[in-house]
């Protein structure tokens, strides 16, 4: 859902060099030089999304109707978005706002000491030999770790606090961002390295000039894969470390469940999923641009 | 032999003042064997060679001749087996075949970093950078990006490049061999002017016959197998610019041609 909202919005974005097909109809959208052309393209990119998410509510609707199970368990469409409305306005059993603030911000501050770490790590990887060959698999490895795993470790190491979410979230992003920097250094064409010694970048003006704008599109991507983690294991962490005087959007999820606020838990899910979807959208965008700017957009294998 | 302040007209006229300074170039007895064991392969065998100051010199020879590799050596991008390569302390820049502009900068900013990386200050990068572009016909275009521009211009954007390194010594590796013919053409007077007007020291790979004679005061011939010097010959009795039409460069590309064709052939049986 996230990916398809993210690369539908990127195609309509004026990035995109005219020859990207559009998602929506499968033909190359146009540049707008009529007038209405760009309304249409606009319509063209956001009905599919409707009736996607028009199918998935009736669906919803079916189900609760046929009264599989009651209504503390699985809310209606209409009672979930009532519920969303009423927190939002600030009225909920809890303090809404704060808890989404402080999820965020655990977010942010959690992903930008990632972004450090790993990015220092990915460097230092791909340029020391012995480095690589002690903890580069392993760095790989990790990826596949489901963030769940480091709950217990953390939880042991550091008491039921925000260190044991910002620990899982630090795990799992990590290894992500460093894979995608060693990736993307791996990958830099050697006739540029080559170009850039011969203009006299050496040492780290190397890295400085060639090396990290060359592996750019590969540090993106392993951006938005760490970001994607992150998200997981914060969301994860909060609802199995509650810290009670913290609203946050894992405890309040954890709560609804265990007072039977299904109409609470659903309306909670959904802005996790709308959070999601933002964060995933400013990363291709970002990624859109960079390839944009360096003609790798276009025809690609893709279509988008 | 030209020297630094020969300007073209002069060489037009076929007056070539004597050999004064050091070589710019010294290459002697250069080998360079790639892998070790059975599996070695010898990309040169004690190759000699002396490039003067301000010269023009074409190595030619069929692929595989080693003839890369020696430019290679000569730009300090890789070392030889035995042999020393002496560049005289001289600044070296180095165009490649494939367009090596950097594709995250426009064309103007590939100028810039040139110039930055040269240690020029940046207060008079910006009306440099357009300077250069002019002298390459590509004046008002520094703002598109390499993957905006046509193959020829591209390669005029890397030679503005090349140039913005002030470089004495000027290695290009079949910097031509993507363009078509017409453009090639156009990039062969360009090369020639500014190397004339800035007292270059060119050492030029190709496999063209023609585009060697075209070129260069001297030709190297280089045999494959492994890679070595077969024989140099001079163009000096051949007035600039030279035409590819011209009968006398047509006679002795062809010359060339015949030889080169039987080094080839050498080979394949």
């Amino acid at each position: 859902m996230s990916v398809d909202l993210s690369s539908g919005i990127g195609t309509g974005t004026p990035t995109s060099r005219g020859a990207s097909p559009s998602p929506a109809t499968g033909e190359p959208s146009r540049r707008a030089a009529r007038p209405g052309a760009g309304v249409r393209r606009a319509v063209e990119v956001v009905w599919p999304k409707l009736l996607a998410v028009l199918i998935v509510v009736a669906l919803w609707q079916a189900i609760y109707a046929s009264g599989w199970k009651p209504d503390y368990r699985f809310a209606s469409p209409a009672d979930t978005v009532e519920r969303l409305w009423f927190v939002m306005s600030g009225n909920g059993p809890f303090n809404f706002w704060m808890g989404v603030q402080n999820t965020i911000m655990r977010g942010i501050q959690g992903f930008a000491l990632s972004l450090v770490i790993g990015t220092i790590l990915g460097i230092a990887v791909s340029q020391w030999r012995v480095l690589r060959n002690a903890i580069g698999a392993m760095i790989t490895g990790l990826q596949t770790m489901p963030s769940i795993v480091w709950f217990p470790f953390a939880i042991l190491l550091f008491g039921l606090d925000s260190s044991a979410i910002y620990f899982v979230v630090l795990m799992g992003a990590i290894p992500s961002i460093a894979n995608g920097i060693i990736n993307g250094i791996d990958d830099v064409p050697p006739s540029y390295l080559r170009a850039g010694h011969m203009l006299g970048a050496r040492g780290w003006r190397r890295y400085r000039f060639v090396v990290i704008p060359a592996a750019l599109p590969a540090y993106v991507a392993g951006l938005s894969q760490g970001w994607a983690f992150a998200w997981r294991g914060l969301l994860a962490g909060e609802i199995i470390v509650s810290i009670p005087e913290v609203p946050a959007l894992g405890t309040q999820l954890n709560q609804a469940a265990v007072n039977g606020q299904s109409a609470n838990l659903l309306a909670l899910m959904i802005v996790v999923l709308v959070i999601g979807m933002l964060a995933s959208f400013v990363f291709s965008s970002i990624g859109q641009r960079v390839r944009a700017r360096r003609g790798l957009t276009g025809f690609t294998a893709g279509g988008g | 032999m030209s020297t630094t302040t020969t300007p073209r007209h002069e060489l037009a006229e076929g007056s070539l003042p004597a050999r004064t300074r050091a070589p710019a170039v010294s290459i002697s007895e250069v080998s360079k064997v790639f892998g070790r064991g059975p599996d070695a392969v010898v990309a040169l065998h004690e190759v000699d060679l002396l490039v003067e100051r301000g010269e023009f010199v074409c190595l030619l020879g069929a692929s595989g001749c080693g003839k890369s590799t020696l430019l290679n050596l000569v730009a300090g991008l890789d070392s030889p087996t035995s042999g020393t390569v002496d560049t005289a302390g001289n600044k070296i820049a180095f165009m490649f075949q494939e367009a090596t502009l950097f594709p995250w900068l426009t064309l103007g900013q590939n100028v810039d970093l040139a110039l930055r990386l040269t240690g020029v200050p940046r207060s008079a990068r910006p009306e440099r950078v357009e300077e250069l572009l002019e002298k390459v016909r590509l004046g008002g275009r520094g703002h598109r990006r390499p993957h905006e521009l046509s193959g020829g211009m591209r390669q005029r954007g890397a030679l503005a490049r090349v140039l913005a390194q002030d470089a004495d010594i000027v290695l290009m590796d079949e910097p031509f061999a993507a363009l078509d013919a017409m453009t090639r053409d156009a990039m062969h007077d360009e090369i020639e002017g500014l190397w004339a007007e800035l007292g270059l020291t060119v050492l030029f790979v190709t496999h063209n016959v023609r585009e060697a004679v075209r070129l260069s005061d001297r030709t190297v011939l280089m045999e494959s197998g492994p890679g070595r010097v077969k024989e140099i010959h001079a163009m000096h009795d051949l007035p600039r610019p030279r035409h590819l039409e011209d009968q006398r460069v047509t006679e002795r590309a062809g010359r060339l041609t015949h030889l080169l064709k039987a080094e080839v052939a050498r080979h394949v049986r």
